[in-house]
């Protein structure tokens, strides 16, 4: 049952490693990184898996070199980084509020996003960059709102969560009310944004989101510690010295910031935030907010999600929003039924 | 209030690694206690006891800077305790809250390795240091074959064994207890409390409780504050304070205060309904 290792330098330096977590972060990345390889290799031109492989470090020929670097790795690198960062932010906001309903799908963070992207699609007809811009706006205010609003004495559950779907239930008004308003053009538009979807994306997606995980993954993953300390409560972890309020605004600020961003750059992809960090938990088994292998687990979950969007139906693609919400929800039922079962619904 | 109280509330503290003065707690705009003072002499087993809603649980947040008075400072080892950095301040006073949750599915172990959390960082996550004082706390607090069971499995009382030795782990000369005998039968209140009596009387430990019972009080403290609406009514060894006159004073309840057969030390025994309402009747009759 122990899988704690301590590994320690004679110069008294020490990392603590949870064996089983540890496996489960590598066969997660591993999982991930096979699927990006397949999904390069799936489409219209096919190409086998080593010759992706050969092409990524640069010894491909021209034509599969244009098919791989220029369409298809961007799609999948934006897939990996919207994956980890629903996560990773789903695994904070779930760890924050101690329960797995206080993620970012049920807390209206999908929906504030849409507005934001509904806005600049049905009002200004804005370009992709634009209604990006508008979805990350609208994902940062509506996670304002929720915490200005939740704000007393610090975050607490349910209350959280309540305010979430309060907050949810007016934005999913406005979201439809502007759908009404728009043209049928503006519309099938807002329609397919609002399911999520990979479809299109380049490089111009791909450099701001990568820019935002190589600062926010390890400022969150070094305030680990401190939010695990959190989970046994505001005085425990005020008389353990966590700075309480400081390292929850951080971790709450980072979470909205990822969810935000990884919405405005492929819509609010279902799910995913809600998901990831159960699933990671139940195979590290491991308490504590598991944020590495949510991270893994969710960018190994949005490629493989859009592999099998690609390729399950045939030539009919669907976009990854679609399978994700499937698999999520009936998740999401599992998880009502079992949490009911063992009385804490 | 006595005459006693009084000067207590503006002693200035000198020595003491723990004090209160002049305080001012309040949550939000109900305030508590003002201009409460207060100081724990070093190496005592400090017990305060009052009524319901007499801000003993209170006091006891502000001295562990879980809440900041809004007027008055408390003092750890001469620093205003707020200014101090927060792990320094967690490797030298512990606290025991009313109120922990222990996270699903973790273990005994795990939970009071969490203890050590003042005394890591970054890159020092787990010396070995840590795994002895961890497993010394465990044996300590008589759990140390329950290192691997889940914490949702425990009875109530191994429970708070566990979050003691979890506080025990965090080393501290100072530690706190918030009603540590709460929710507990009396078979595991004795156990509880002889364990805090032992870790004073071995270390060295200055024990700062909150305690309901009154006679638990009274056998198990080497200090006792008695508390009534945020103002010390008295303070000093219970042998010297606990009166029926004090008892009246602080909880409104007409008693008769014996030695204890077991201890010596003053014992609590409620007067009999019948002469209480006498009592009252009497008291009732004079005001007329």
């Amino acid at each position: 049952m122990k899988t704690n290792r301590a590994v320690r330098s004679p110069g008294g330096l020490s990392v603590r490693l949870d064996v089983r977590a540890l496996t489960v972060v590598v066969v997660l990345l591993l999982t991930a990184l096979t699927a990006s390889v397949v999904l390069i290799g799936t489409g219209d031109f096919p190409i086998p898996a080593g010759d992706v492989l050969r092409t990524l470090v640069g010894e491909g020929n021209a034509g599969q070199e244009f098919i791989v670097t220029e369409l298809r790795l961007p799609r999948v690198l934006v897939g990996l980084l919207v994956g980890a960062s629903l996560g990773l932010g789903g695994a904070l906001f779930q760890s924050i509020s101690r329960n797995p309903l206080g993620s970012p799908d049920v807390l209206g963070l999908g929906q504030g996003a849409t507005a934001g992207a509904l806005t600049v699609i049905v009002l200004f007809s804005g370009t992709a960059g634009q209604v990006a811009l508008g979805a990350l706006a609208g994902g940062l205010v509506t996670g304002f709102a929720i915490y200005a609003l939740a704000w007393k004495r610090g975050v607490h559950g349910y209350r959280l969560v309540l305010v979430g779907i309060g907050v949810s239930a007016i934005v999913t008004a406005v979201n439809g009310y502007l759908l009404t308003k728009s043209d049928i053009v503006d519309a099938a538009r807002a329609v397919v944004w609002m399911t999520g979807s990979l479809d299109g994306r380049d490089w111009d997606q791909v450099w701001p989101l990568l820019a935002l995980c190589a600062v926010l993954v390890p400022l969150v993953l070094a305030n680990g510690r401190g939010l695990r300390m959190l989970e046994m409560g505001d005085d425990v972890s005020y008389a353990l010295g966590v700075r309480v309020e400081r390292v929850r605004l951080l971790l709450m600020l980072s979470a909205v910031l990822l969810t935000a961003s990884a919405t405005a750059a492929a819509g609010p992809v279902s799910f995913v935030a809600l998901t990831a960090p159960q699933l990671a938990r139940r195979l590290t088994r491991a308490p504590g907010p598991n944020l590495a292998a949510s991270l893994c687990m969710g960018a190994a979950l949005l490629v493989t999600a859009d592999w099998v969007s690609q390729r399950a139906f045939g030539a009919e693609q669907l976009p990854v929003g679609v399978v994700t919400g499937v698999l999520g929800g009936v998740y999401l039922l599992w998880l009502l039924v079992t949490e009911r079962r063992a009385g804490r619904i | 209030m006595s005459g006693t109280g009084s000067t207590l509330n503006h002693r200035r503290s000198t020595v003491n690694r723990l004090s209160a003065e002049n305080v001012t707690l309040a949550y939000d705009q109900r305030v508590i206690a003002e201009q409460l003072s207060v100081e724990i002499p070093d190496n005592s087993f400090t017990v305060i006891v009052g009524p319901n809603a007499c801000g003993k649980s209170t006091l006891l947040r502000a001295l562990s800077r879980m809440l900041k008075p809004n007027a008055g400072r408390v003092l750890l080892d001469g620093q205003v305790i707020q200014s101090m950095p927060a792990k320094k301040v967690a490797r030298t006073l512990g606290l025991l809250p009313q109120s922990s949750i222990a996270p699903d599915g973790i273990t005994v172990g795990d939970l009071v390795g969490r203890g050590r959390y003042p005394h890591q960082g970054l890159l020092r996550q787990w010396s070995a240091e840590d795994e002895r004082v961890v497993q010394e706390s465990m044996a300590r607090t008589g759990i140390a074959e329950l290192a691997d069971r889940y914490v949702d499995e425990l009875s109530g009382g191994q429970r708070q064994r566990v979050w003691i030795a979890m506080a025990l782990a965090q080393q501290t000369p100072l530690l706190l207890l918030d009603e540590p005998t709460t929710f507990l039968d009396i078979q595991h209140q004795i156990d509880v409390l002889d364990l805090c009596a032992d870790l004073h009387e071995e270390h060295g430990r200055t024990l700062v409780a909150v305690l309901h019972d009154l006679n638990h009080a009274a056998r198990y403290a080497t200090h006792l504050i008695a508390l009534r609406e945020g103002r010390v009514i008295a303070q000093g060894a219970p042998k010297d304070i606990v009166t029926a006159g004090l008892v009246e004073e602080v909880f409104r309840l007409r008693c008769q205060v014996i030695d204890d057969p077991e201890t010596g030390t003053p014992l609590v025994v409620p007067a009999a309904r019948g002469t209480r309402a006498k009592g009252a009747a009497e008291k009732a009759g004079a005001m007329r």
